[in-house]
Formats: structure tokens, sequence, C-alpha cells
């Protein structure tokens, strides 16, 4: 069964998928909180050496600068750590089974359905997100592209600067409510 | 809040995405099987808790996620410096008197 599952596509899967908080919606002058729709999400660990047959595979180039990411074709491979990468695809594309034909050494895990992404977007977005993120988010620290992870409040998130003002945060989704909240309080705080 | 530089992010982070995770550069011995219990509660309890600078583990759980080591003040919390798991002490010490 287990098997079978894995070889499914994931946009035939045979269970009803029902995200964290579909379609929830925040609007606050000088910025949007809005749930993101589902994206197929790998967790990749990977030696050096197995870089160059990974990104060949995923059709992306794996960042090896901290605190940096690339996108191309609807995926983005975010730098997490020295030998770990998220790789978060919006085109329905499965990056699990395009890992699964490398050979080279490596883990890849399914966490699509671990994770939901949050958009926080608008001028007021950099100060919403900070209100529990102590990273510094300025443009010059934190630049477009720019994905680490860190904490919002009490949890654990990953956050990718997706444009000057535009924030994509994935948290595990039974946090989501938590992020969602805090977000969305911040949200209203931040045109203040 | 304190910032502590990473040496995997290759910058100064906030200390809220840091874990302490205690005294480093304490070897476990290869032939564990083989030590006496006096030599086995000296590597396993007892640790040097300094007054002054202190070796320490620390883990970049909220980052990288990657234990690295640090050189601290344990009487004015000051990081002297961090580096990499895996290397030796520092012979010197920034900041130290010549």
């Amino acid at each position: 069964m287990a098997k079978a599952a894995a070889n499914t596509k994931a946009t035939a899967a045979s269970v009803e998928r029902r995200p964290a908080l579909a379609g929830r919606t925040l609007s606050a002058p000088g910025v949007k909180v809005e749930m993101l729709p589902p994206a197929e999400r790998i967790s990749l660990r990977a030696p050096q050496a197995s870089l160059a047959a990974l990104s060949k595979a995923l059709g992306v180039t794996l960042p090896v600068k901290p605190k940096s990411s690339a996108t191309k074709d609807g995926r983005t491979a975010l730098w997490l750590g020295p030998d770990e990468w998220m790789i978060i695809d919006e085109a329905g594309n499965d990056p699990l089974a395009d890992c699964a034909k490398v050979t080279v050494l490596h883990s890849a895990v399914g966490i699509s359905h671990r994770n939901v992404g949050i958009s926080v977007a608008g001028p007021a977005a950099a100060v919403t997100v900070n209100s529990g993120c102590p990273q510094d988010l300025s443009l010059d620290a934190f630049p477009m592209g720019a994905a680490s992870r860190t904490i919002l409040g009490k949890s654990e998130i990953v956050l990718l600067r997706t444009a000057a003002d535009a924030f994509r945060v994935e948290c595990w989704r039974s946090f989501s409510d938590y992020v969602f909240t805090l977000l969305s309080e911040a949200a209203s705080d931040a045109a203040n | 809040m304190l910032l502590i530089r990473c040496p995997y992010c290759e910058e100064e982070r906030p200390e809220l995405e840091f874990r302490n995770a205690g005294e480093a550069h304490i070897a476990r011995s290869t032939n564990i099987a083989g030590e006496s219990d006096d030599d086995f509660e000296k590597f396993f309890f007892i640790r040097a808790n300094p007054k002054g600078v202190i070796y320490e583990r620390w883990r970049h759980i909220h980052g990288c996620a990657r234990f690295f080591n640090a050189v601290r003040d344990t009487v004015t919390d000051k990081f002297i410096m961090t580096y990499k798991a895996g290397e030796p002490k520092p012979a010197k010490l920034p900041g130290a008197a010549k």
C-alpha cells in the first residue's frame, strides 16, 4: 500500500487533501496575510559531492551560500543548512519523484503535507514578520530571495523573501493557527 | 538581545535561534567499556564550570541546525569567538592580552 502511494503522482492522490486554514486571509492597511495554496515540498539532505547530480535532476541549482535560495519554473530551493535544503514546487510537479531517479547519495523526504505556506505581502510586510521574528529583515541583510529557518514567536518557521515587500512564511501545519493568528495581530498593528 | 555569530551561516544571528549544548572538547574514551568508574564519572558528570572564559557547544537549532563551539565569558556573557565543530581549541583568543 505504502509502495503504491509512493508511486502515485501528486495530482492523483487517492485521499482528499484538506490543507490547514485553507483560504484564510486577512487584509490590514499596508499588508495582506493569506494562506497559500498547497505545494509539493521535500526536505533534502545531501553531501557536497551529490549537488551537481541533484541540481540537474531537480532542474534548479541548489544554492550553497548561506541564507539564499534559487528559483526556476515554479520550483524554489532554499538553503537551510550546509547539507540541508527545502524544495518547494508550486507548479504541481513532484520533486520527490525527480530525486528518486538520482543514484548519488542523498536523502529526500516528502513534507508537502507537514508544512503550510503563508504569504505576507505589502509595504508593512517586514514590520509584520519582525513582530515575531528577531532577524534583521532590512533589504541589505535579507534581500530578495533570501531564505532562512528562524523563529516566529514560539514557532519555528522558514522565511523566504519573494519580493522587496513580500514574504513566504512556511510553518508546520499544526502550528499554522498560531502563526497565522500572530501574523494577523501583527498586521493589524503594523499600520499604526 | 545577544547576537551570536554562527560559523556555518557566516553571520551574527539573534540568540533566540540558538541553544546551549554544554561544555565543549570533552572526548569520549575509545574504550568506554574498559573505563574505570572514576574515569567514567569524570567524563560523564564532572564539568569545569569556570568563572570566566568557557568553551561551550552551541547549536543553531532554529537556523542551520548545526552544532558549533563558542568561547564565552561566564561573567560578562560576552561571546569572544565561535568556530566550527571539530576544529581544535583556538590557541589564541581575539582581544586577549598579547
